[in-house]
């Protein structure tokens, strides 16, 4: 299912808000890539620019946002320079979003058969009795008990994961090519996190459909994502895939975040949260934005915003000490525990791959 | 339903009883008489007229008569026409008051919400600005000055309309339009309000992810979820025309219950003032007892918490 063709670009871009005290820097040179059928996760602490991100690629920015510069290209052409109609035909049609809270997202006065319908007779013109049947397929593909008895039903007849179940199916009627998930099961109970989780799995690889998965909890990307993005203060600081972002990460902000994400190895005596508090983004940092918060901090991350390195061919971070002249620097104790977990899980990985490499040759011959 | 509507009259008598009981009360601690010129009567003369009007028995006996009478639709005999019993008095201004009541009321609300809501649609624009103003202005002018204005520009100057007195459509124009304003104000200010709200809830940026247009999304989920509550307020707004009626109908010479109203109490024409008072109350009581209704109907959150119940 994921394959390596690129349907969505984000180029180094720039989002302001005007606002009385003066210009939020909101994002601030973002660039990513997402590709058919894989999940990327966003990562970050709040007020990172996660949902703006989101925003912008909906097309549903707020009135004060002025987009400073970058692109977003979805199939050759710049959502940014849609026309609204355009933007209209593309909303919940090719790119879907399933928001935080299932206990306000819902329209209190309709009935919810009709709100999962309304997508298909919006975007299709599908007619009524038509659209309905669909919306009640809909409703058993994601799990809603009862479902024919249950179409005709108001949002404030459902408990919270159930709601979620119906924004998801909304978000899913027309087969979207990318989902965007803003946080989805923040407002849940932790079981019902899992089982909401465990559906959009499922959904992903029936309904074939990329994801953009957007969080500030690490414990949850683990078994969702393919891929992660790092962001913070408006910018992206590292990026790879799951194990890479997990095992082997680079970013000192990237070691705080994993730092204070409970595991069944940590005893929770030391799990701690980043100290301090991201800058402000009316007036961001010259250099690099965490290094008022970095233990490692060198002198010219207060001067100089850091680069991407390259890691590999996968992951990259923006930090100098991926510089060759950098000193050499020893992570917290628990990521050096990740990533001799990360050397092994190589060496096994590659022991595999020999095997199997020798298992051909031998089938070959 | 049917079982929620019998309680909801059930309590409607109720209350009804006890504004009868305290209106009766409160008459008779009132100090004055009905009798206009007191000096010039003897006694004898005096306490023959009272006994006419039953007015020489005990308290409780008048007060069961007249709570027995209301309930027959028997209001007494009015002090100031002494052969016109007050339900004819009453029945006969009744016609008046309420045409320009609902008349006021229409074109208050109905106004009120399409100015409120685009006001919230066309927030922060000139649009929104003039709304906010025409709507403190409505609320800040007194319907009596309104009036006023009304009878000297459109009325004497323009000649579009009768100043004052009754008989036909055109004759209500102006009171209706003096009437409607504080209605239409309030209801513009509300409406706008929620409107803001729920313009800003996620629902509404669902509906927009959905796809649906800038207009679809008014339509089909805005304008319902701010209408709603507007029908809470308009018990208030009846008793706002209520009251407003009792000015606006003297100013303009209307022969409703207003204008009766202000004249009884200017002769201390008891009767006459306890019934005005009643239906005063009967009114607003029904109006409250359907906008609760209306308002279950069309707030499903209402409507299926009533049915478990
Ligand atoms: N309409 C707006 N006007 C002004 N500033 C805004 C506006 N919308 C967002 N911001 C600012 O942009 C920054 C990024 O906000 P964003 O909502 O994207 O954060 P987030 O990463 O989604 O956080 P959270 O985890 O809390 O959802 C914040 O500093 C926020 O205050
Ligand atoms: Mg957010």
């Amino acid at each position: 299912m994921q394959s390596n063709e690129t349907i969505l670009k984000v180029n180094h871009l720039k989002i302001n808000f005007n606002t009385y005290a003066g210009t939020v820097k909101a994002i601030r040179d973002v660039s990513f890539d997402l590709k058919k059928g894989e999940t990327l996760a966003i990562v970050g602490e709040s007020g990172s620019g996660k949902t703006v991100t989101t925003r912008s690629i909906m097309g549903l920015l707020a009135n004060n946002a002025v987009v400073e510069g970058g692109s977003i290209q979805f199939h050759g052409k710049d959502v940014l320079k849609m026309s609204q109609k355009d933007l209209e035909g593309l909303r919940g049609a090719k790119i879907a979003q399933i928001f935080q809270d299932p206990m306000t997202s819902l329209d209190p006065t309709m009935r919810i058969g009709r709100q999962i319908a309304e997508p298909l007779m919006v975007h299709r013109g599908v007619k009524k009795e038509k659209a309905m049947s669909q919306a009640l397929e809909m409703m058993k593909l994601v799990g809603i008990t009862d479902a024919e008895n249950r179409i005709n039903d108001y949002p404030h007849q459902f408990s919270g994961g159930m709601r979620q179940r119906i924004v998801i199916a909304i978000a899913l009627i027309n087969y979207p090519e990318i989902l965007i998930a803003d946080e989805p099961t923040t407002a849940l109970d932790v079981t019902i996190q899992a089982q909401i989780l465990n559906l959009m799995r499922e959904l992903q690889d029936k309904i074939s459909t990329s994801i953009i998965f957007i969080t500030h909890d690490l414990g949850v990307v683990a078994g969702m994502a393919d891929r992660v993005a790092v962001m913070y203060a408006g910018k992206i600081v590292e990026y790879g895939t799951v194990d890479e972002i997990f095992y082997n990460p680079k970013h000192p902000y990237t070691w705080g975040l994993l730092s204070s994400m409970p595991t069944l190895d940590t005893h929770s005596e030391e799990l701690a949260s980043i100290p301090g508090t991201p800058p402000d983004l009316l007036d961001p940092p010259k250099g690099d934005a965490f290094a008022p918060r970095n233990p490692y901090a060198l002198k010219i991350d207060t001067e100089k915003q850091p680069p991407f390195f390259k890691v590999s061919n996968t992951h990259y971070a923006a930090t100098w000490l991926l510089h060759p002249d950098a000193p050499q620097v020893t992570p917290p104790k628990q990521i050096i525990e990740r990533q001799k977990k990360f050397a092994e899980m190589q060496r096994e990985a590659a022991a595999k791959n020999q095997h199997h490499q020798i298992e051909e040759e031998e089938e070959q011959q | 339903m049917a079982k929620y509507l019998l309680k909801r009259i059930f309590y409607l008598l109720l209350t009804l009883f006890i504004v009868i009981t305290v209106t009766f009360f409160l008459m008779k601690l009132l100090p004055g008489t009905p009798l206009q010129n007191q000096q010039k009567l003897s006694p004898a003369e005096q306490h023959l007229i009272l006994k006419q009007y039953g007015l020489t028995k005990p308290i409780w006996q008048q007060y069961l008569t007249y709570v027995v009478g209301v309930f027959q639709g028997n209001f007494g005999t009015s002090f100031q026409f002494s052969d016109q019993p007050v339900s004819y008095l009453i029945s006969s201004r009744i016609g008046p008051s309420l045409l320009l009541g609902t008349q006021a009321m229409i074109i208050g609300v109905i106004p009120g919400i399409l100015v409120g809501a685009l006001g919230a649609i066309k927030k922060n624009t000139w649009i929104d600005t003039t709304a906010t103003i025409v709507s403190i202005l409505g609320i800040s002018i007194p319907s009596f000055v309104l009036a006023v204005l009304l009878q000297y520009f459109v009325g004497l100057k323009l000649h579009w309309f009768p100043i004052a007195d009754w008989g036909g459509f055109a004759y209500t124009v102006l009171p209706t339009l003096a009437l409607a304003a504080s209605p239409f104000a309030d209801t513009a200010r509300f409406t706008r309000t929620e409107m803001v709200d729920v313009l800003n809830s996620d629902y509404i940026e669902l509906a927009r992810a959905k796809g649906l247009s800038k207009w679809g999304v008014i339509y089909h989920h805005a304008l319902r979820n701010s209408l709603i509550p507007v029908v809470t307020i308009i018990g208030p707004l009846a008793v706002n025309i209520m009251t407003g009626s009792m000015v606006i109908e003297n100013i303009f010479s209307i022969p409703g219950i207003g204008e009766q109203f202000v004249k009884s109490i200017l002769t201390n024409d008891y009767p006459t003032i306890m019934a005005v008072t009643i239906v005063y109350s009967v009114m607003l009581m029904v109006v409250l007892l359907i906008t609760d209704i209306v308002y279950g109907i069309i707030d499903p959150r209402i409507r299926l918490s009533g049915k478990s119940n």
